[in-house]
């Protein structure tokens, strides 16, 4: 079921959910100089997901240690780093060659067989505010068979990964299971039986914080402290039909206290599923993907809500090309978090249901038009 | 004349002023990045501004061309088509076509070339080019010249000097905003000093709101290249500003300045940023070496710009051997500090030239840095850049 709710994570400002999570190449955020980053909305804009692998060749470890992690490294103090190995643009987990010792992965710098140890020593160094728990996800077409090994090993990495996590920082626990709805139940069940956070609580969500946040009905705590943990293995070959019955049979298995990120989830009606099963956190690869070929975010935001918080005035003023990519990915960024914003809105209210109903219609009717046009 | 320049300090032939322009007040001396089509590829006009930027150089070639001057003055000039509200000058597109353009032949009428788009003949003449530069709205514009390669002698740098004259008049005749454009004249000559005072007697006799002087950076010698600066910079007026042409490196700069020079403009310090170069006190940083992997400093640690203030060597060796972000944060650093003066160890040359100029400097030509991963660039070429700015981005 949707909810809405405050994420609050280190020294970021507290933001509320469902968000976004800005994706990132080395840490920084795709095209915008760094300095540039506050131009953005805030809170909004202030966590930002990054993938261990980005830092496979050109700088080492222990490197990075000295000069005091990837918060320093990148001079973002006020940010939220979230670390999950796969990014959803350049790294992506090729299951064929994974195997008992650790997830393969395609990167810019070629494949690379990550074993836990390692994915520990890189999160250790790099000291995100968060992380994720290596995963073997697999592709929708993969056997039952296949399947099952990769629910039992991302268990295993689970367990390890977390016997060697640092002192500081967040554990999240990758659910995968992949278009099985009973191995995808398995696996949440597994997960949540282990209790992901042990006694390391740097992060806290306060669901209903706002006397205005209804919640479902369900009673919550008014401020309880918990882990959360990643979804992985979608947008991997599933169809848009099958994907609501595995979102939430993943999401009913869960605790309802804790987190909820996905990755791989990227068109808005992908969201509004997430959003729909009760997922909380989004990557934002489908923005990288959309600038990268051209195209700005043009659909209509709930006409109920008032975006003025994302008025777009003053941002595209780069007309020349060698600045486009730049100036588009920072308008479909705006655009993309008044999406949320509306997202969130529809649900304080109780209209979500609607809310997606008329958002997928009106959109598909759009298409449907341009379609004509071309 | 839509300038005015006030001398506020002098050190013998050296000058410290306020160029007051149509769109901003400026100190100089100063230094002008080149930014093709408007924008300095990777950084934004805010940026530009927190650096200290005070006048970019358009290119008119690559504006003419895209988005083309009419577009660009129907949405009311390059100000605001580039959202810049600081000066602009904008070049004749003259030494755009010779050097990007190689079958480019100047006649009489004006420059004739291939055209990039259909590659019909096309005839850039002085009053074209005027008329473009008065459709873009720059605060400084160019005449258009007869450019020569500087390492040419014999009649055609005779020839081309005398032309360059010609059509300064038929560019003054072109001129339609005056009181909102200030037309700067270009001295030619190549490396002969009869030809250049020439030149410049005929040029200062048309009282222009300004000189430059062009032909140089072409690959002559250092020694070549001071001796023309120091010919022009002593026949120029005092009270008008003098610009020198695809120039350059640090120590160029600090020289002409010492000579009497005013303006600058160079490729040099973007272009080498996306080979993954920086520039400091002490010569050139290569961020690529893989020294540099482990190297927890900042590029220059004397250095108050964004990237110092932020990211290690070991970051940026990180990201320029093959991100955008690179060259992006690199180039930021490389203007950054183009806009502050250089300075740093001077070379034996330099010393030749500020003897002329009065300052005794021989002192500071202690031994460079024996750093290994510094490189110096004492030995540099004058060589004008052929600039290919005009590639877009890939990725
Ligand atoms: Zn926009
Ligand atoms: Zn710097």
């Amino acid at each position: 079921m949707e909810r809405a709710g405050v994420f609050q994570l280190g020294n970021c400002p507290s933001i509320e959910t469902p968000a976004l999570l800005l994706s990132t190449r080395k840490g920084l955020p795709h095209f915008i100089s760094p300095d540039l980053l506050p131009s953005l909305p805030l809170p909004d804009s202030s966590l930002l997901q990054v993938s261990p692998l980005h830092f496979l060749e050109g700088i080492s470890s222990k490197t990075i240690s000295s000069i005091g992690g990837l918060h320093k490294m990148l001079g973002l103090n006020d940010y939220g780093l979230v670390a999950v190995a796969r990014d959803s643009i350049q790294c992506l987990p090729e299951s064929s060659a994974t195997n008992k010792l650790g997830a393969s992965f395609e990167t810019p710098c070629g494949r690379a067989l990550i074993k836990p140890t390692e994915y520990m020593g890189m999160i250790s160094s790099l000291r995100p505010n968060l992380w994720a728990t290596l995963a073997d996800e697999v592709p929708a077409w993969v056997s039952k068979k296949r399947n099952k090994i990769s629910v039992d090993r991302t268990v295993k990495w689970l367990d390890e990964c977390i016997a060697l996590s640092p002192a500081d920082g967040v554990a999240f626990g990758a659910i995968v299971g992949g278009s099985d709805v009973e191995e995808r139940r398995r696996c949440a069940r597994e997960i949540a039986k282990r209790n992901v956070s042990g006694q390391k609580t740097m992060l806290c969500i306060e669901w209903g914080s706002a006397n205005s946040l209804k919640f479902e009905g369900v009673e919550v705590p008014l401020r309880c402290v918990f882990a959360g943990y990643w979804i992985g293995g979608f947008g991997f070959g599933e169809s848009m039909d099958e994907r609501p019955a595995l979102l939430s049979v993943v999401t009913d298995s869960l605790p309802k206290e804790g987190p909820r990120l996905i990755s791989g989830l990227g068109l808005p009606e992908e969201v509004l599923q997430g959003v729909a099963a009760g997922i909380d956190l989004f990557d934002s690869s489908y923005i990288y993907h959309l600038t990268i070929g051209g195209f700005a975010l043009t659909f209509p935001l709930d006409t109920k809500t008032n975006t003025s918080d994302f008025k777009l005035t003053g941002m595209g003023t780069d007309h020349t090309k060698i600045n486009l990519k730049a100036t588009v990915y920072r308008h479909n960024t705006h655009h993309y978090l008044g999406f949320f914003q509306s997202i969130r809105e529809a649900i304080k209210e109780g209209r979500f249901n609607q809310f997606q109903q008329m958002f997928v219609e009106k959109r598909r009717n759009h298409l449907a038009e341009v379609a004509v046009c071309a | 004349m839509a300038l005015r320049f006030e001398i506020l300090g002098r050190f013998n032939r050296a000058r410290a002023a306020r160029l007051t322009l149509p769109h901003f007040v400026c100190q100089t001396p100063l230094f002008m990045p080149v930014g093709t089509q408007g924008t300095i590829k990777g950084l934004t006009t805010n940026q530009l501004e927190e650096i200290g930027c005070q006048i970019i150089l358009g290119n008119t070639y690559h504006l003419a061309l895209r988005p083309t001057s009419e577009l660009i003055d129907e949405l009311g000039g390059l100000h605001k088509f580039m959202n810049w509200p600081r000066a602009l000058l904008t070049d004749s597109g003259g030494f755009q076509m010779v050097s990007l353009l190689h079958l480019a032949d100047i006649t009489e009428k004006g420059v004739t070339f291939q055209s990039p788009v259909d590659g019909k003949p096309m005839l850039l003449t002085p009053e074209e080019s005027i008329q473009i530069q008065n459709r873009i709205g720059a605060d400084i514009i160019m005449a258009l010249d007869d450019v020569v390669k500087t390492t040419i002698t014999g009649p055609r740098i005779e020839e081309a000097m005398y032309r360059t004259l010609r059509w300064i008049d038929r560019c003054i005749a072109a001129h339609k905003r005056p009181n909102e454009q200030n037309l700067f004249g270009i001295v030619q000559g190549g490396l002969d000093p009869v030809l250049r005072d020439v030149c410049v007697r005929h040029l200062v006799e048309r009282n222009l709101p300004g000189y430059a002087i062009g032909g140089l950076a072409g690959g002559e010698d250092k020694d070549s290249f001071w001796r023309v600066v120091a010919l022009c910079t002593a026949l120029l007026p005092e009270d008008k500003p003098r610009y020198v042409m695809g120039v350059g490196y640090p120590l160029d700069i600090v020289v002409c300045s010492a000579l009497g020079a005013d303006m600058y403009d160079c490729v040099y310090p973007t272009r080498t940023a996306r080979f993954g170069t920086a520039l400091v006190p002490e010569g050139v940083l290569k961020l690529k070496h893989k020294a540099m992997a482990e190297d927890t400093r900042p590029i220059d640690p004397t250095c108050a710009c964004m990237v110092c203030k932020n990211y290690t060597r070991a970051y940026i060796h990180c990201l320029v051997t093959k991100d955008a972000m690179g060259s992006q944060l690199l180039s930021y650093h490389n203007l950054y500090y183009m806009m502050q003066f250089p300075k740093g160890d001077v070379p034996e040359w330099v010393c030749n030239a500020m003897e002329v100029a009065g300052i005794k400097i021989s002192s500071c030509c202690a031994s460079f840095s024996s750093s290994p991963d510094l490189e110096l660039e004492k030995d540099a070429p004058t060589k004008k850049f052929d600039d290919d700015e005009v590639a877009f981005d890939s990725n």
